[in-house]
């Protein structure tokens, strides 16, 4: 099993690193689901099946649906990948490249620091545990993800309605305003 | 059932989390800077899940489904955003958007 | 009747607020029948007051009145409250009955001014109301009130014709200079507010005497800032520059300024807070000592000038003086008796000096005037009778008697008592030279100038009422060697404490040699000035003689030296700190939260990546705090 979670470990960086780096939105998505299941694995062999499911279900299947809709209700083709290449050149990265090492030394300076090193997993948690933890102690919180979600559902209509082209036209009068007034 | 060392899972959490990071500085397209975000959020609930498993407690993934449910709620939002974005400017491109600028 | 009072300074002020509010819509038949009626009104009110005080004196010789409380913060409770003894009831009626002819005269002189009429006579009736406030004052708030109100409508009057920018200059030089009196003297009351706890003159005089010892530091320090007050008000060394330029207004101004109002408030101010200058000996030899250099000074400088206005100013500091010293050297009685007959001979002389330049064209230069004798023999006469008095012809004039009671107070004093006498006969010589010189050039000798004007009733009764006044006022105290019915005196003991007697046959000899100076100035002037006027001329074109001339002229250079020090340190200083040198650090503060605005706005660039970029380093900078720091 050890050998599972770091082949996936593999998969899961080099499939991130070609999803974030890619130029074609639809090759990215498709990295990027890679990556999901990859931490689906990962998440099964540290003893979270319900979790690997939803990474899954959620992750590689919803959300990644939704940005494959985006992509082709825009319709983007070769055009974009072209302007990809002018956007993206290879200096950009140096300097979040340099933010991200810092962080990253940060991150595992702290992880080596510890006194206590490589204790082994406690074992899975079974699905019953984590309902019951997730409706007993965290109901609050439940609820307030509903509320996020309604939010958020109500949040992507209003924002996803196609307006009238007089509206769009004052709105867009609007900024254009307020800019010159600065 | 691995048996993992924690910190192992961690720094996979954090290598994740960090190539997030720079995807969202470096990419101009906001469709990328949305997915690098997912990738940020899901490395934030990998670490989660890690604790989670080392200390055998069911905290660390009842907190990977709200980090779930907000990044649900963020990319359906955010993606909306992106449609009215490109109506508006005809572009992907969040540089376009910089009119609040001081 | 007595409870009449309050109407006396009512009266004019609210003359004051009807010409200030309406005088643009009356015309100046109506303008000068409020503005003199309201003074001629107050002045009735003063002589039934003033009457039923002398009839029938009130217990203790003293009357008060208060009307309301003016403030009433903590124990500080200030009364708007009238005090009436026999200092106050000279004042009051010297203030409005010389007002009132005063006024009766501008309503003439004043009438073919193109505009400011209704102005006029708003400022006099409120120079007159303030005057009365500060005599009548209760206490030292209520009397600053009336001397700040005395000193703005000085500025108001003097400026009067305000499109000249010169006259602006005097106005503000007289507010200027009386102002560093006022400071002084506002010090001082808060400084006697918080050593004694109240501001009301008698509880305080007594407060004083009780609890102060003669000649303490706290007395000369008290006593010394109101002596401030007073050389500021008073025109007396070093603060005397102010009066001679404030011939810049209407010569009716300048009577009320040198005979009822302003000038005197110096005097009255110490005659009031006698007890506190008795209890400090050496502030009350340093006024009788800056009288005698003032009147000395004053005299010189009033011999060389040329306008005839000025001629009285200097000698209206003279006469101050004398009262300076008087006061200085205990002769409190005195002191206003000659307040009184001075106020009675200068306004006399400033008016008349009024006819004679209105009726000249507004010729002010003695040089150009001469022979005037002929053309207006009742303001000649007037004139004369004034100047007599002045000049303090023996026996017939009211100067003469007052002059005479200075002069031998300040020989009884102990205080380097006859080197003051001294001073003050070499003043009584310069004061009859000066005099009878401006009489001979303005009046004798041959005409210079055309003379048009006939004067009207309004001009000229003032004018005879004055002489009369001057003449005859002096009987209202006569002195022990001669008819011995000192009933001025005995009344102004009531409120004052008592002079200094001296020996009768001293005093006789005093009154000869006194009168033989004033006898001889006046020969001196007719052979000088008249007779042989060469002989001046050829004394004023050497070159010794021109220099003094020109710094007699000039005023010893008071103002010379004081544009020099003070106006020039100080425009050097302003000049040297252009750029504000203590604003800096202020403005530091807003330069630094600009700067620091640029540069945050630059900050705000509204891309999203800069924002994550700062966000990303933020987290770094707090992951580094808390890895490595702490």
């Amino acid at each position: 099993m050890n050998a599972v979670y770091y082949i996936s470990s593999v998969v899961a960086v080099v499939a991130t690193v070609a999803a974030v780096t890619g130029l074609n939105a639809v090759h990215s998505l498709l990295y990027l689901i890679v990556s999901f299941l990859a931490v689906a694995l990962i998440f099964f062999t540290l003893g979270a099946p319900v979790i690997a499911a939803l990474e899954v279900i959620i992750y590689a299947g919803a959300i990644i649906v939704l940005f494959i809709f985006v992509v082709m209700i825009l319709n983007l083709g070769d055009v974009a990948v072209e302007q990809e290449k002018r956007w993206t050149v290879g200096k950009m990265w140096i300097g979040p490249a340099f933010l991200a090492l810092v962080l990253m030394a940060e991150l595992v300076y702290v992880l080596f620091q510890q006194t206590v090193h490589h204790l082994p997993g406690a074992g899975p948690i079974q699905p019953q545990d984590l309902g019951a933890t997730l409706f007993g102690p965290y109901m609050l919180g439940v609820e307030l993800a509903s509320m996020v979600l309604l939010a958020g559902l109500v949040g992507a209509y209003h924002l996803g309605r196609r307006r009238q082209p007089d509206e769009t036209a004052q709105e867009r009068q609007e900024p254009v305003d307020a800019g010159a007034r600065r | 059932m691995a048996s993992i060392p924690m910190e192992q899972g961690l720094l996979l959490a954090g290598v994740l989390f960090v190539i997030g990071l720079t995807g969202v500085l470096v990419r101009r397209n906001i469709i990328f800077v949305l997915l690098s975000l997912e990738v940020m959020l899901n490395a934030a609930g990998l670490a989660f899940i890690v604790a989670g498993y080392r200390w055998g407690q069911p905290d660390g993934q009842v907190l990977f489904l709200f980090i779930l449910t907000m990044a649900a709620a963020e990319v359906s939002v955010g993606l909306a955003l992106v449609l009215q974005l490109h109506r508006l400017f005809k572009t992907l491109d969040v540089d376009a958007a910089d009119r609040m600028r001081g | 009747m007595l409870h009449l009072l309050f109407l006396v300074p009512v009266l004019p002020f609210c003359g004051f607020v009807v010409l200030a509010l309406f005088g643009r819509w009356l015309d100046r038949r109506q303008v000068a029948a409020i503005g003199v009626g309201s003074i001629g009104l107050s002045a009735l009110f003063a002589l039934l007051v003033g009457f039923d005080f002398v009839i029938a004196p009130p217990e203790g010789d003293a009357f008060s009145q208060s009307l309301w409380t003016w403030i009433n913060v903590g124990g500080f409770t200030p009364h708007i409250a009238f005090y009436l003894d026999s200092l106050s009831v000279i004042m009051i009626l010297v203030v409005t009955v010389v007002g009132f002819l005063i006024h009766v005269y501008s309503a003439e002189y004043m009438e073919d001014e193109p505009d400011g009429y209704a102005r006029f006579f708003a400022c006099m009736n409120l120079f007159v109301g303030s005057m009365l406030t500060l005599v009548l004052a209760d206490n030292l708030l209520l009397l600053y009130l009336g001397w700040e109100g005395v000193g703005l409508c000085s500025y108001l009057l003097i400026g009067f014709w305000y499109t000249d920018p010169a006259n602006g200059r005097a106005a503000r030089k007289a507010f200027t200079v009386t102002r560093v009196g006022d400071t002084a003297l506002l010090v001082g009351l808060l400084l006697l507010f918080t050593k004694l706890g109240t501001l009301q003159i008698q509880p305080l005089m007594q407060l004083a005497s009780e609890h102060w010892v003669v000649g303490s530091s706290i007395t000369v320090a008290a006593a010394g800032l109101l002596l401030g007050g007073a050389l500021g008000k008073s025109a007396q060394l070093p603060l005397q520059t102010w009066l001679p330029d404030a011939m810049a207004g209407p010569t009716p101004v300048s009577a009320l300024i040198h005979a009822a109002t302003m000038v005197t408030a110096g005097v009255y101010l110490i005659a009031r807070m006698n007890v506190l200058f008795t209890l400090s000996p050496v502030i009350q030899t340093t006024v009788a000592a800056v009288g005698a250099g003032t009147l000395i000074l004053a005299g010189f400088s009033a011999l060389t000038q040329r306008d005839i206005k000025r001629v009285l100013a200097y000698s209206t500091i003279s006469q101050i003086g004398y009262m300076f010293l008087a006061v200085g050297v205990g002769a409190w009685s005195a002191a206003m008796f000659h307040f009184m007959t001075h106020a009675f001979f200068k306004a006399l002389l400033f008016m008349g000096a009024g006819v004679v330049i209105v009726g000249l064209h507004h010729e002010q230069d003695m040089f150009k005037m001469g022979g005037l004798r002929k053309q207006t023999p009742l303001v000649f006469w007037t004139f004369v009778a004034g100047s007599l008095s002045l000049a303090a012809l023996p026996l017939v004039t009211a100067g003469f008697y007052s002059k005479d009671a200075i002069l031998a107070g300040a020989w009884a004093s102990d205080a380097g008592g006859r080197w003051l006498w001294a001073a003050g006969l070499c003043g009584a010589l310069l004061t009859s030279l000066y005099t009878f010189r401006m009489v001979f050039l303005t009046f004798f000798g041959e005409e210079r100038t055309p003379y048009h004007l006939k004067p009207g009733v309004r001009l000229l009764l003032p004018l005879v009422v004055l002489a009369f006044l001057s003449i005859v006022a002096g009987f209202l105290d006569l002195p022990r060697t001669l008819g011995n019915q000192p009933w001025f005196s005995d009344f102004m003991h009531t409120s004052l404490p008592e002079t200094k007697e001296i020996a009768g046959s001293t005093e006789r000899n005093l009154q000869i040699v006194a009168s033989l100076v004033s006898i001889g100035g006046i020969l001196a002037a007719y052979y000088v000035f008249l007779r042989e006027p060469g002989l001046v001329r050829r004394l004023v074109i050497t070159p010794l003689g021109a220099a003094v001339h020109r710094f007699w002229f000039v005023g010893w250079g008071f103002d010379w030296a004081y544009d020099n020090l003070i106006v020039g340190t100080y425009v050097w200083v302003a000049r040297a700190n252009r750029a504000d040198v203590f604003d800096l650090p202020i403005r530091a503060i807003a330069l630094i939260n600009q700067a620091g605005h640029i540069v945050l706005s630059r900050t705000e660039t509204g891309r999203l990546r800069w924002y994550a970029t700062s966000v990303a380093f933020g987290a770094i900078v707090a992951v580094g705090i808390v890895v490595f720091v702490t």
